[in-house]
């Protein structure tokens, strides 16, 4: 295949990668969207065992690939590894499996820079050096970094921001190592400094994500995402592909826009994510709060609430993910709308642990479209509410963010369900949310608390309610 | 390549990734990220021919280790977006058989 066909063929999977970005972007096409890019991904892949691509010295290499038997064996374990994870992976687990694949994705692009470090000529350029370099430091803080945001959504660690005395002046010094070691790679081209910069690298992908409060860990996976793009749009300079470089930068630049819109959504500033945990003060006095009363009541206190309600708002969160009660949810809406109540859920853009998961979860119970109201939609409508129903939610309803300025989730938009006339929480237990913050709302006298799983809960109020 | 065709390529497809997700509903934030984080599994590419010009078995061993990830990425990434997605379509062909 002449370097001309390759090229026209690499460019139509650019094309692909862009109608993929741009199809994803919307309800109607995402999922033709998706398959789009995973055609042009396959084209990608598909064509290069075909091109005798020239070696250094320009003289012509011949087929089929060196090491063919090593990289169709590689191609199987990666094919037999990620297909059944993402198959069987519960909606619930779906964001740390992104934050994984991430990972591994910036893991590949560092090695690779690696291998490509390691059989640099002395005829390469400085910009060459520069780019494989960059691909190593960036690869190595996607790949470290998305591990412990994996780590963190997983629960195997705290949720809760990981600040130490001197932290930032920890992580500035790892930055200015990180760079320094940088300049003298490349001054010196030696594997022994090459080793010492991926491991800096690493360590500082760690630091950077560990004080990150649980709530805004979407965030990061989303810059990481980012960061990985660009890490393959300069492997693609290395490597002389100009496919790589533009599905690199396509996703670099759409994940740096979506990691601000996600941001946007939540009500802080790229900065404040990720930064937050050291300006932020400690919480105090939450101590004092734990001991205070709640009403808790019973399923059939619930369901005669909601039997005489006109208008009831169901505001899900993680608690439904993890039980997987959004068919149950569904049967509760069902039946209180044969009696005539009205009925909407008051979808948080991030309540879950990632922007739309309520959308998916209700989407896989076939509740209608019309039913889900965004934030700016039901927040108005609490006023005349006579029932929340807050499911396994906590931070995106708690009005801390509103009233406690200096607390970690301050400035982020809630749903204000404070202001219907009760408010019922199904909870696990008394504990506070993602961003382990106490909840006021949980004390105030219209609030009734239901403990349990939620689907058990969720079970029992339903045939209470039919029992009236 | 030429310098200047490189950075063309880079700064017009910096703009094209800007536009094309520049309006996007907070619904398809995740399966977004999901979808461009399968998109840059393509590094894959990049590593077949890192392995096709290995010589030593350090750089065979690197580069072997980098197909697996590459694959885990895109392979997996498209699918687990697929399944994300399918869960909307499901919604609408219930909304038109309901029209």
């Amino acid at each position: 295949m002449s370097t001309f066909v390759y090229d026209l063929i690499g460019l139509a999977a650019g094309v692909c990668f862009v109608l993929a970005l741009k199809g994803l972007s919307s309800p109607k096409s995402a999922r033709r969207g998706n398959l789009i890019g995973a055609l042009g991904a396959t084209i990608a892949t598909v064509v290069i065992f075909f091109y005798a691509a020239p070696d250094k010295e320009g003289n012509a290499t011949s087929l089929p690939l060196n090491n063919l038997g090593w990289i169709l064996g590689a191609i199987a374990v990666g094919t037999l590894i990620g297909v059944p994870a993402a198959r069987k992976v519960q909606m619930t687990q779906m964001p740390q499996l992104v934050a994984l694949f991430n990972g591994v994705g910036g893991g590949a692009a560092a090695l690779v820079a690696i291998v490509e470090y390691l059989s640099l000529g002395d005829g390469a350029t400085t910009a060459v050096v520069i780019a494989t370099v960059f691909t190593v430091v960036v690869g190595c803080v996607s790949f470290s970094g998305s591990i412990i945001t994996f780590l963190k959504l997983q629960e195997l660690m705290t949720t809760r921001p990981v600040v130490f005395p001197g932290g930032r002046f920890v992580i500035a010094g790892t930055l200015v190592a990180v760079l320094g070691v940088s300049g003298w790679v490349v001054a010196a081209l030696g594997t022994t400094p090459l080793l010492i910069l991926a491991a800096l690298s690493l360590l500082f992908g760690i630091l950077f994500v560990l004080p990150v409060g649980g709530a805004d860990v979407p965030i990061v996976i989303s810059l990481l995402n980012a960061f990985t793009g660009l890490t393959v749009a300069a492997s693609g300079y290395v490597l002389d592909s100009t496919m790589l470089i533009i599905a690199g930068t396509l996703v670099g630049a759409s994940g740096t826009i979506l990691t601000r819109m996600m941001a946007e959504a939540m009500g802080r500033s790229l900065f404040g994510t990720l930064f937050g945990a050291f300006t932020a003060k400690p919480q105090e006095a939450s101590g004092a709060a734990e001991d205070r009363p709640v009403r808790s009541g019973s399923p059939d206190d619930v369901a005669i609430l909601l039997n005489y309600a006109r208008r009831v708002v169901i505001v899900p969160g993680f608690g439904l993910a993890v039980a997987q009660a959004q068919h149950t949810v569904r049967e509760l809406a069902d039946l209180l709308i044969a009696k005539g109540i009205d009925v909407a859920y008051g979808i948080h853009p991030v309540a879950g642990r990632m922007p739309g998961h309520m959308n998916v979860l209700l989407a896989e119970a076939n509740v209608p479209y019309e039913q889900l109201a965004e934030m700016d939609e039901v927040n108005p409508t609490f006023a005349q509410t006579d029932v929340a129903i807050v499911i396994g939610a906590n931070d995106v309803v708690n009005p801390a963010a509103e009233t406690t300025p200096g607390c970690p989730i301050y400035g982020m938009p809630i749903l204000q369900v404070a202001n219907s006339a009760n408010v019922i929480f199904l909870k696990r237990s008394m504990r506070p949310g993602f961003a382990g913050i106490e909840n006021e709302l949980l004390y105030d006298p219209k609030t009734m608390l239901l403990f349990g799983d939620a689907k058990a809960s969720l079970t029992k109020v339903v045939s209470a309610l039919k029992g009236l | 390549m030429e310098p200047i065709a490189i950075i063309s390529i880079f700064v017009l497809a910096v703009f094209v990734g800007f536009e094309v997700v520049s309006k996007v509903s907070s619904t398809l934030h995740t399966p977004l990220m999901s979808g461009a984080n399968a998109i840059h599994g393509v590094i894959l590419v990049g590593a077949i021919i890192v392995t096709s010009h290995s010589e030593t078995n350090l750089e065979l061993g690197l580069s072997v280790a980098a197909i697996v990830l590459a694959t885990i990425n895109m392979i997996g990434g498209f699918v687990v977006t697929d399944r994300m997605l399918e869960m909307f379509k499901g919604k609408k062909t219930e909304k038109k058989e309901a029209k």
